[in-house]
């Protein structure tokens, strides 16, 4: 069944850190950012005091002092000016850094991609591992950038709220220091909780988008069995687990607003009662009461913005854990430390005493052993699921051997490069993949720099010329995803031009002309003629047209080469081959 | 955007109720300066020590109430938003289930799935702040201004003012980044495409080695997609400073406005400092709000593009009659069809009849039309010239749901989805239990691949089927249309990944079990369709050829040119 990547439960100190590392390379601009968080706060904190010692200048009628009032004023104007610019500037700062670090982990992810077993990735969701890579990552820069800008500034104006309000009056900033706890207590518990459900969030939207890109690529399918019905119930039932789990995470994060503004209230009153109390025996003016009230406000504005930024980062730090999840899983056998590249290949392969299976308990390949002259053609026949195209698996290094080795030119290939192993084979699979982009970006893709008339000469020799002629832009026509404008033969058709353009040592063709009628078959045949000769190639086939031309034809049945030998013979051995040969005549 | 609040007609109660509450708990919060005014004017000016405390204990009450109204209204809005949310997700899964090929062509896959998740999940943020803010944020901003009014007419005049350049400047910024936050949005499909294709297309891309270059341009993307995120970020960033420098010079003004007015005798000392307060007040709120635009117009840009897609609807006409009581005949008049988009057509003046029971076979060239020819009997597309009858009557006039149960067609890729196997057989047919689904695989040769699986029926499928081979999927595919005993049968290159024994054995199968039906045999090789009862040889779109095999052989000569780079002279004319 399908995998998803297993979870960890909470954010731990790992996750922090990492994300920590993540900042690393942006620390000056961190600290930029921080010396204008600074400025923002003593600025925007000064604003208080000053309309405090404005409103102590408005006493009453006919006490007004305009004098000093007019000097604070300007004061004012001075600082809000200052406040504003750097407020600006901290924004994009943060904006730049965290947009920053979202690329960073997006493209590590990607690198990551490269490096993930195929053994991995033929199991795995991949609508799981995209939506880490786009949703994730979003909802992580989205928390990211929250966390900066309100955190630093958040946590600044609390302390140094306190400074001031200590300088004013210390007996009522000790009430408001009291309360504080409270609210702390309250923010961390609605914190966990709202962990817990942002994951299954996470998990649930990973899930569906599962369904969505099932459904969607196969999409005529479900139309062809009239399953429109049983597939929008499937999908409705994951929607309705993301419903509850979206549900409960929003809640109870959004609990805390609420929560703190509550807290202010309390510290609102409290400061306004014990203040007023003091006013009366003189202990403070009205104007410092005021402008108690105004840190007080100040002071209580940080948590309820505190409290919103840790359960968005709670909601964060979750998904960075699941990008981070994807980037520790393991990775493809590094190449071995005297790894050298392969060149002048000749030809030779050999396998020797190689076993293989793809889940240990069901052996698939077995004491295979296998010796390739250079120059010769190989036919590989069997019946489905005989292990054909694993031995491809094999050849190519998608799958490593269990036991056994593999070799080209007499070089085990996990002491060559991988890279210049699979330079070395040209292949054409039985599964025609195209990347979304013009004709002519994926037939060069075996060789980026071939000229146009390489191109055009490639597309001639293959056939595929006549058909993309008729294209509307021609070679330049996009091909939509997954080439789904062309059939399935002209995919193949651009298959094969893929690799006559590259023109490698050796050739693996699986199925490769299956779903071309066998007129146009016989001239790529003959193309393919010439491109093998002197070259060893290795063809998995079912048409026996293809076959009768093999230096040598290996039958394979349960993973072992029952039966080996020219066409002739074999038909003349009367075996298995030769029951597989004949019954193409039998009338159906 | 507006059209798609109708996703809130199950939770009325919760959308209504919740701004409600957010209000009361904005009305409290709008009295709190008016208290405090009044400790400081009445308490401190008379020096009512018991008036304080009791006013104190009031503020308490007030907060504690404000606090029970919110969570009340947080519920619901969460409620609201998380069914709203799911509920738009299921109308457009349905909707776009509902599509036909030329529609989901034009459209492209991965900008349906960014749409389903992404663009959705940014539509239900809106909607739960919406509910949240949308009461409480303009009421204690449009509630200040009434308040500074009461105080003082002059001072309320001065409040309105400044709300009123406010929001303008809002405004502005927010139309900006509404447009900017499309452009955003369309590179993150680029993303998404890139790493779904690296994906699926792992091994193509590693056996040219294009790991590296991918990569490469993956990065550019990636970064093209910072750059422009920064840019939109400068712009919005823009919100908050020029608000906060409109605030606080009106908090100049209203100090200097106060003053002069203390001096004469109009305010108090206690009012000025309310006045202050409700100042504050609003600069709290209208954050919020522009945080609120922001969050609604990029949940208004997403809102646009879920819309384009409900705008687009099956221009394929459903009919009203029922298929399956049709006879299996099929029959094309003069059928002319071009791809949408496409210059040329794909098949033209296509005519012939297959009789009920018939085996059709269809063979030709790379491009010659045949899965076209399929695609419009089973009506993935409709004709462009001619007609097609099933059963004499135009298959317009059959409902789309009948005709499909009636025309199996297995197509060339076969396709599996992730569940157990049983669960792919029987989409065929639902109600179908397990004998009839070992029937079904029985003909369709599939049976020892349900027996070598640990779990038979029970075993596991993967996306895509990756856990089967090529041959193992055709058979599969094949079982799940015989499920249903379709009609009429269409064999699209069913059989290319089998070798010839099973093929031959899979043909005798159908015409054992499937007799009766019109089975049609699209195929590369001769040797499957040369029993059929009559072949149609398709060639550029055009017939060349109709009739059986033994006079195609002698009178058309692209058959016979097929047949010879198939079979030798001999095998070609004795059979």
């Amino acid at each position: 069944m399908m995998k998803n990547i297993k979870t960890k439960h909470s954010a731990d100190k790992k996750t922090l850190s990492r994300i920590f590392g993540l900042m690393k390379p942006y620390t000056p601009l961190l600290i930029l950012s921080l010396f204008l968080a600074v400025v923002v706060v003593v600025s925007t904190l000064f604003i208080p005091v000053l309309s405090g010692r404005a409103v102590d200048d408005i006493v009453g009628k006919g006490r007004v002092d305009f004098i000093s009032l007019r000097k604070i004023l300007l004061q004012m104007c001075a600082v809000i000016v200052t406040t504003a610019v750097s407020q600006w500037f901290m924004t994009v700062v943060t904006n730049h850094v965290a947009y920053k670090i979202v690329k960073d982990m997006r493209i590590s992810a990607f690198e990551k991609i490269q490096r993930l077993p195929l053994r991995y990735i033929d199991s795995h969701s991949s609508g799981d591992i995209v939506s880490r890579i786009i949703t994730d990552v979003d909802q992580f820069s989205e928390g990211l950038l929250m966390g900066f800008s309100q955190l630093f500034t958040g946590v600044l104006t609390i302390l140094i709220t306190l400074v001031f309000m200590f300088r004013l009056n210390p007996f009522i900033t000790l009430i408001v220091i009291f309360l504080t706890p409270l609210s702390l207590l309250v923010s961390a518990f609605i914190a966990k909780k709202s962990y817990v459900h942002f994951r299954h969030q996470s998990e649930a939207r990973g899930a569906m988008t599962s369904i969505v890109q099932e459904m969607t690529e196969g999409m005529s399918c479900v139309q062809t069995f009239n399953m429109q019905d049983p597939v929008c119930s499937k999908f409705n039932k994951a929607d309705g687990e993301l419903q509850t789990a979206s549900f409960k995470a929003v809640f109870y994060s959004s609990v805390a607003n609420p929560a703190t503004r509550f807290f202010n209230a309390l510290v609102y009153a409290g400061v306004g009662v014990f203040g007023s109390v003091s006013a009366l025996s003189g202990g403070i003016s009205v104007g410092q009461l005021a402008a108690f009230l105004g840190y007080a406000s100040q002071y209580t504005k940080p948590f309820n913005d505190i409290s919103g930024v840790v359960t968005e980062l709670q909601n964060s730090i979750a998904c960075a854990q699941r990008l981070f999840d994807l980037i520790d899983e393991e990775e493809i056998v590094p190449e071995h430390p005297d790894v050298t590249d392969l060149s002048g290949v000749q030809g030779k392969v050999s396998l020797k005493d190689v076993a293989f299976s793809y889940v240990r308990s069901r052996p698939l390949i077995e004491n295979l052993n296998l010796d390739v002259q250079p120059g010769q053609r190989i036919a590989i026949v069997g019946p489905t699921g005989c292990g054909k195209t694993t031995l491809i698996n094999l050849l190519m290094r998608f799958y490593d051997v269990n036991e056994g080795t593999v070799s080209v030119d007499d070089h085990d290939i996990r002491t060559v490069t991988r890279s210049s192993l699979r330079a070395s084979y040209g292949m054409v699979l039985q599964d025609t993949w195209l990347k979304y982009g013009t004709v002519k970006e994926n037939i060069a893709m075996g060789k980026p720099d071939a000229t146009d008339e390489e191109i055009l000469y490639a597309a001639k020799e293959s056939y595929a010329d006549g058909f993309i002629k008729r294209l509307p832009r021609g070679y330049d026509t996009v091909i939509g995803e997954d080439g789904d404008s062309l059939s399935a033969g002209q995919r193949q058709l651009l298959c094969i031009t893929r690799v006559m353009l590259a023109v490698p040592p050796m050739l693996i063709l699986d199925e490769a002309t299956s779903s071309i009628d066998t007129r146009t078959e016989i001239c790529i045949q003959q193309a393919f003629d010439k491109l093998m000769e002197g070259r060893t190639s290795f063809v998995v086939a079912h048409r026996l047209s293809t076959i009768r031309n093999a230096d040598r034809i290996l039958v394979m049945k349960d993973g072992h080469i029952i039966e080996s030998g020219r066409h002739e013979e074999l038909l003349a051995s009367g075996g298995f081959y030769a029951g597989l040969y004949n019954s193409q005549f039998e009338t159906a | 955007m507006l059209k798609l609040m109708r996703y809130l007609r199950h939770y009325k109660k919760e959308a209504v109720l919740s701004p409600l509450f957010k209000l009361l708990e904005a009305s409290f919060e709008l009295l709190v300066p008016l208290v405090m005014a009044a400790i400081i004017d009445t308490g401190i000016g008379t020096g009512n020590r018991g008036y304080i405390y009791s006013r104190g204990a009031l503020l308490v009450i007030m907060g504690i109430v404000g606090l029970c109204s919110a969570v009340t209204a947080q519920y619901f809005a969460s409620k609201a938003a998380a069914g709203f949310g799911t509920e738009l997700r299921n109308d457009l899964f349905r909707h776009i289930m509902g599509l036909s090929r030329t529609e989901t062509d034009s459209i492209g896959q991965s900008t349906l799935v960014t749409r389903m998740t992404n663009d959705s999940n940014q539509i239900q943020n809106g909607v739960n702040m919406f509910f949240r803010l949308v009461l409480r944020s303009p009421f204690i901003v449009f509630g200040a201004m009434v308040m500074a009014y009461m105080i003082d007419g002059r001072e309320g005049l001065l409040f309105s003012v400044v709300i009123a350049v406010l929001f303008v400047i809002v405004f502005f910024i927010m139309r900006k980044s509404v447009a900017l936050y499309r452009g955003v949005q369309k590179k993150l499909d680029g993303l998404l495409r890139s790493t779904s294709e690296n994906l699926e297309g792992v091994r193509v891309i590693r056996a040219f080695r294009r790991e590296k270059a991918e990569t490469a341009s993956y990065r550019n993307a990636a970064e093209d997609l910072s750059e422009e995120q920064i840019l939109v970020g400068k712009i919005s960033a823009l919100m908050n400073p020029l608000t906060y420098i409109v605030i606080n010079l009106a908090l100049v003004a209203v100090l200097q406005t106060g003053a002069v007015h203390v001096n004469t005798g109009r305010l108090t000392q206690g009012e000025v400092v309310a006045l202050v307060n409700y100042i504050s007040q609003i600069l709290v709120e209208l954050l919020k709000l522009a945080y609120l635009i922001i969050l609604l117009s990029k949940a208004s840009a997403c809102a646009k593009r879920i819309s384009e897609i409900f705008a687009v609807t099956n221009s394929m006409a459903d009919g009203t009659a029922d298929a399956s009581a049709a006879e299996p005949s099929v029959e094309f008049k003069d059928v002319g069809f071009s791809y949408p988009g496409a210059p040329e057509e794909s098949l033209s003046s296509i005519s012939f009849k297959a009789q009920p029971g018939e085996t059709v076979g269809i063979i030709g060239g790379t491009g010659a039309g045949k899965t076209t020819l399929a695609n419009l009997i089973v009506r993935f597309y409709d004709t462009g010239r001619g007609e097609i009858l099933v059963g004499g009557r135009n298959i317009r006039e059959y409902t789309l749901e009948s005709l499909r149960k009636t025309v199996g067609i297995v197509e060339q890729s076969a396709r599996l989805f992730s569940g157990t196997v049983r669960d792919n057989l029987r989409w065929g047919d639902r109600s179908a239990g397990d004998a009839a689904l070992m029937k079904a695989a029985g003909t369709a040769q599939a049976s020892e691949v349900i027996s070598g699986k640990e779990n038979a029926l029970d075993s596991g499928v993967e996306q895509l089927g990756r856990n089967f081979s090529g041959g193992q999927k055709q058979r599969l595919s094949i079982a799940r249309t015989l499920v249903r005993r379709p009609h009429i049968l269409i064999l699209d290159d069913s059989s290319s990944a089998l070798d010839f024994a099973t093929d031959a054995a899979l043909r005798r199968a159908i015409r054992t079990d499937c007799a009766g039906s019109t089975v049609f045999i699209i195929s590369q090789r001769v040797t499957t369709i040369k029993n059929a009862d009559h072949i149609i040889v398709l060639d550029d779109g055009k017939m060349a050829g109709y009739g059986p095999h033994a006079e195609l052989v002698k009178d058309c000569p692209i058959y016979r040119e097929i047949c010879l780079s198939q079979l030798s002279e001999k095998e070609a004319a004795g059979i």
